[in-house]
């Protein structure tokens, strides 16, 4: 199945076309609930990510709290 | 009952009530457990906490929240890193959407050698946090001008700074930081720049109503019982403060009793 080319956390990566937000999640092993995801700069709602089907050239990126003053 | 004024005093952000008047950042520690250790020891219930991205390489990576609990300890996401307003509404954004955080630090940096903080800024990301229902607690400079705008702009906490981060220089202008607290009703945390216990106490004596440490602990060569003493020098300012200390007067004036010498 053809891939396409994302950025995730700054890093490209490859998925398969029209997979969804959800899959990389899952495929990334993300615990959900100790996360926030933008998606082109944009928040997505956590329970919502199986709704969004990846494109081409998409920015995700993934946070969560680390230590910090 | 003067016990009973001790047990009621209680710091209070956002209408929310801590026992703890110091407050701990978490950053610069060997560890998350020392991290976590040097917590307990501190008996902090408000950290502060960075948001950055996940690594992703790294599926295993031990995570913040597995070793500080934040159903037990509030977490204050900060905004360390940023340099105008737009990063910091972003990092905050982000931040109440990992897990609904409202209370927040906002510090938005004008310099990256002396890290002081672009008021401009600061004072306008202030109002735009206050206006979507953000409970803003502001690290700014020493000026009583400035912190009075932020608490017109909504802000719920002023943090003024000792000196500058990461500096240990203790708290430059007692002044400034009187003048702070006399005239304004929100709580007056003394963030970033404090060395050593005593820091803590001197900030206290002054009428603040915390003090936010990291590196002078973290970076202390005993993090767990420097941890420990700021936790007593900031008890031991607080009860100072409240006792209403002795005027200061130029000569002495003898503690035994003058009559029946003989």
């Amino acid at each position: 199945m053809k891939k396409i080319k994302i950025k995730v956390n700054g890093k490209v990566k490859a998925v398969l076309n029209n997979s969804k937000l959800s899959d990389l999640l899952k495929n990334l092993n993300i615990p959900l609930k100790k996360v926030a995801i933008e998606l082109n700069q944009e928040i997505i709602d956590k329970k919502r990510t199986s709704n969004i089907k990846l494109k081409k050239d998409d920015k995700i990126e993934i946070v969560h709290f680390i230590g910090g003053g | 009952m003067e016990e009973d004024s001790l047990k009621k005093d209680k710091l209070i952000i956002a209408k929310k009530k801590f026992d703890s008047r110091l407050i701990v950042g978490t950053g610069k520690y060997k560890s998350m457990s020392e991290c976590a250790k040097a917590i307990k020891f501190s008996g902090s219930e408000i950290v502060t906490v960075a948001v950055r991205r996940v690594n992703i390489s790294n599926k295993n990576k031990p995570l913040l929240m597995d070793y500080i609990d934040p159903k037990k300890i509030t977490y204050l996401p900060n905004t360390a890193g940023c340099f105008n307003s737009k990063d910091a509404l972003r990092t905050l954004r982000l931040a109440r959407e990992i897990g609904g955080w409202k209370l927040v630090k906002l510090e938005v940096l004008g310099d990256k050698t002396n890290l002081f903080p672009d008021m401009i800024e600061t004072l306008k990301t202030t109002e735009i946090l206050a206006n979507e229902g953000f409970r803003v607690m502001v690290y700014c400079n020493d000026d009583p001008l400035m912190a009075k705008r932020l608490e017109n702009s909504g802000a719920d906490a002023i943090m003024p700074l000792a000196a500058p981060i990461g500096s240990g220089l203790g708290i430059l202008n007692k002044i400034n930081i009187q003048i702070i607290r006399k005239q304004t009703k929100l709580p007056v945390i003394i963030d970033a720049g404090l060395g050593q216990a005593s820091d803590a106490t001197i900030a206290m004596e002054l009428g603040c109503d915390g003090v936010l440490v990291n590196t002078a602990i973290a970076k202390a060569k005993k993090p767990f019982e420097m941890a420990l003493a700021f936790k007593n020098a900031v008890v031991a300012g607080r009860q100072s403060y409240n006792s209403g200390r002795i005027a200061k007067t130029l000569m002495g004036s003898p503690s035994s009793p003058t009559e029946g010498i003989i």
